[in-house]
Order: structure tokens, then sequence, then C-alpha cells
């Protein structure tokens, strides 16, 4: 699948999908890297090193922060694919220095899938394996 | 410096910002002259914030422009007077000397153009605070976007901002005409008419007729409430604001606002009864404003808190005049580097008493507060 890059770089892992929007702040504990909002549907599951793929982000802008801590933490998914990133992730992953691509039609990625996501300055591609 | 060759720090905020161009179709960099950074309360950043603003310090971020920062989560100084614990004053303190140590003046205030950080008309800044924002647009014809707290700080660490939004002459253009056919006396009537007016047209530009005087603590007041209740960045006033002159009304959108529609405002605005202090200041009092509320209080002993919220700045001149100890004498306070909004007073008041639309809106979600919303002069009357 065709995306465009928001933060280039290449990364592979298991897939973590959420259908709902995800905001980090309250949402995810930077320093466990574990899913805490009540109510989501990963709730409990940890992003380390997987591929979170979200529709978009919501919430608080102290989000971006978050995204920056997981990787300081060593607790960040490994990359993140969304339907649109808006400025709090977008933010986040290029502070951060995680691969995030954006412009992918999300609902042919299921948890537990091989995704790849290979993204360049601007293009970028996701291969399900 | 996108190549990295002005060290990581730099090549990373640059990045930030060609991306945030790209999303919203900058053509070019712009350089900016003046700068604010939001996302410096403790209460609002957290310990994700505190840990990303000392890594980046660490890792060698620098400013290279006249950058001030939004109002912090205590008075930096006379933080135990206002209740505040350690764990958070420690942290908040923390918070303050990362910004130091980049090279920022730490004058935390939503109102740096009253505070030695005053850019010109159709100057390039890059401001993040909603109601700073505001009247830098309106009152003062500069021209900045509403910026976050990180694309702020890229701003200051590279001297430019992406060239889209208020930017550009096509977006200062007005949506709506709002004719003004209501009395405006105070500070709150103005924090009332905002209120109504942002509801209404949102994030688009408003071009107000019938206020025929009003000064510029009435307007930061209009702007702060507008940016609250909706999210106006930008809006002109017939014969007043700058650019006003320039701007095409004819075929816009028309809006009447009533007195009754500011008395809607008063009533939607009030959740609370019986305060258990009056607070003012938001946006940061002026010093005439400190000057009205000194003239108000002296030799009288009000029964309830009085906390006058400001920036260092003024503070320190308020002072010198005796202002404070006026102030002080009534059983008030005059708090700098921080506000009602951004301080954790929910562990101090259930209640507060305040004459600013913008606070009113948003003390019930921020701070759990029940509001009372009335002018200064009733609410002092009544303290």
């Amino acid at each position: 699948m065709k995306a465009r890059a928001i933060y280039p770089g290449e990364a592979e892992g298991e897939a973590l999908v959420s259908p709902e929007p995800i905001g980090f702040y309250g949402g995810i504990d930077a320093a466990t890297g574990v899913v805490i909002e009540k109510g989501s549907p990963l709730e409990g599951e940890c992003v380390k090193g997987r591929v979170l793929v979200f529709p978009c982000g919501k919430g608080s802008t102290v989000g971006s922060y978050v995204i920056y801590g997981l990787q300081k933490n060593g607790v960040a998914p490994a990359a993140i694919i969304n339907r649109e990133t808006e400025t709090i992730v977008a933010t986040g992953a290029i502070l951060a220095g995680i691969p995030c691509v954006d412009g992918v039609d999300i609902e042919h990625i299921s948890s537990g899938d091989t995704v790849r996501v290979v993204a360049g300055e601007r293009e970028a591609e996701v291969i399900l394996k | 410096m996108l190549a990295g060759e002005e060290g990581e720090v730099v090549a990373k905020m640059m990045r930030l910002l060609v991306r945030l161009g790209d999303v919203y179709g900058a053509d070019r960099m712009l350089p900016v002259s003046s700068v604010q950074v939001s996302g410096v309360s403790y209460k609002s950043i957290g310990d994700p914030g505190l840990e990303f603003l000392q890594d980046f310090a660490e890792k060698g971020a620098r400013v290279r422009t006249l950058t001030y920062l939004n109002p912090a989560g205590m008075d930096l100084e006379d933080w135990r007077d206002m209740g505040i614990g350690e764990e958070f004053a420690a942290r908040q303190q923390a918070i303050i000397e990362a910004f130091r140590q980049m090279g920022i003046v730490v004058t935390a205030t939503c109102t740096p153009y009253l505070a030695g950080n005053l850019p010109r008309f159709r100057e390039h800044i890059a401001w993040a605070e909603s109601s700073a924002v505001s009247f830098a647009n309106s009152v003062i014809g500069a021209r900045t976007n509403r910026e976050g707290g990180p694309s702020a700080l890229a701003a200051a660490v590279t001297g430019l901002t992406p060239n889209y939004g208020l930017h550009l002459d096509e977006n200062r253009r007005p949506h709506y005409v709002i004719d003004v056919q209501a009395d405006l006396d105070y500070v709150a009537d103005f924090g009332a008419l905002g209120h109504v007016v942002g509801k209404e047209v949102k994030n688009r530009v408003p071009f107000f007729t019938g206020i025929p005087e009003a000064t510029t603590d009435h307007l930061k007041a209009l702007g702060a409430a507008m940016a609250a209740s909706g999210a106006v960045a930008l809006y002109h006033v017939e014969d007043m604001t700058p650019e006003a002159h320039l701007m095409e009304t004819d075929g816009l959108e028309p809006l009447t606002i009533e007195q009754h529609h500011l008395q809607d405002a008063y009533d939607a605005l009030t959740t609370g009864q019986e305060p258990d202090v009056v607070i003012t200041g938001c946006p940061h009092a002026s010093l005439r404003e400190l000057m009205d509320i000194a003239r108000m209080v002296k030799g009288k002993r009000l029964r309830k808190p009085l906390w006058v919220c400001t920036s260092r700045a003024v503070k320190e001149t308020a002072q010198r005049m005796g202002l404070v100890e006026d102030i002080v004498a009534a059983g008030g306070r005059v708090v700098a580097d921080t506000c009602m909004v951004v301080a954790p007073i929910e562990n101090l008041f259930s209640t507060t008493a305040v004459n600013s639309g913008k606070a009113a809106a948003y003390l019930p979600g921020f701070c759990k507060q029940q509001v009372v919303f009335n002018n200064l002069r009733h609410l002092l009357e009544e303290a």
C-alpha cells in the first residue's frame, strides 16, 4: 500500500490495530508502553516494538511529549501507521524519530499481521507479509 | 539546518516545521523575530513535558530569537503563599530551568506585549497562547498562527515558521459582520460579547461594527473570550484595529448582538452561587487594571480572598507605585507568572468569581470550579 511519509525510516513488526483514535496523554503509560485508557480496544496491550495502527490522534497536545517519552524509555512502537496523522502524532513521531506514515486504508490491517513500513522523505510504502 | 550541520536538535526542529508546512500547504519558511512558547505549567504538561524539555535543553537546544513563556503553574517566587506543594513547585522550577538553559526569557505571561515582547504591524511572529495570538493579530496587526508548544519551540530554535494560515493576506479577511447593539461598559461585557461571538463564528474571522470605544484592556478581554468559546485567532473592529479599513465587508453574513445576548452569556457562564474567592487577570492584568483595582479596594477590608494575576514585569511596576500594598492591605494578593486556569486552584477553592469570559469558560473543565461571572466592580462590592 502506498502512503505518505510523516517521518522517514524502515521498520517491521507485529501490527497492533486500534479502530478508535488514540489519545497518548493519559492513554498510554510513557514508562511501560502499556495502553491504560479505560474502554480503549487496546487497553492492557503494550505498544513496545509493535507497528501501531490507528486512524488518528486525539486529546491533549501533551500527547506529543508522551510519544517522545515512549522512545526515550525504550518502549516506543517500531512504527506508526495512520489514516490521517494530525499535528499531535506528527509532532511526537518527528521529535521521537519514529517512522510514521499516513494516507493508509487501515481496515486492511489486523492485529497480529506482520507489517513492514518503508518511509522515504515524502513517499512511503506499507507491506503486509 | 535539515541536514544536521547545526546539530541534531536543530535538524529535528526544522523537520517538524517542514512537515507542518507540508501539511498546511506552506510554500516557504518565514523568519520570525518574536516567539511565545506554551506548555509551561507543570499542571498542563506533567512529567512527559518536563522530561522532554530537560532532554532538549541538555542536547543543546538554544533559541535564536526573542522568546517568552506562557504562564507557569504557580507564582515562581511566592508559590508557598499560593498553597502550592513542594513536589509541584520543584517540578515547575525544573521546567523553567530547562527553558532558561535554552536562552528563553523566563517571563511567563499571556500578555508578552505588556511585558517587553512587542512586535510591530505586519511582523511575522510565532506565538502560542490563544489570547496573545488574538491580540497580536488583531490589535497590533502582527501575523501569527496559533502555535502548539513544540512548534513554537521549533520556531524559537530555528528562527523560522512555515508560511501558511494567518501569515497570508487572503486568510486575514473577515467572514462575518458582527453588529453590536448592546452596552459595553465593563471588561466583563467584552468577555460576554466574545463568548457569544466565538461560539457563533468558531474559527472564522469576525468584523465588528458598533463598538465606538474600547481600551486595549477591553480588546484583550474580547479576543481572549472568543479564543476560548471558539477558536478565533483574528478579529477586526471598524475604525479601531489596524487592518479593518483594508477589509471588504459587503455580502458577508451579518450577525446582530443585542443586550439580551450578553445577558444570556452572563447567565450561561455563571454556574455557582457563593464564591470562595474573586480572581481577576485573565488575560494578565495591565498596569491600568491594577490601578483601577487598587482604587476600588483601597481602605476596604474584603471578606473574601482576591487574587489579581499579572506578569512579573507589571507586578514590579505596581509594587513601585504602592498598588500591591493597597491590594494586600484590603486582603488581596497580586499573583505573578501564573493564572487561575493553569494553577492547581482546585486544591484551594470550589467556587470562583471572575470577570473574564475566558476564565469563566475554562474553570469548570480545567479546575473543577463552579463559576460566578460578573463585572469586577460588582464582584468586589460583594466580596
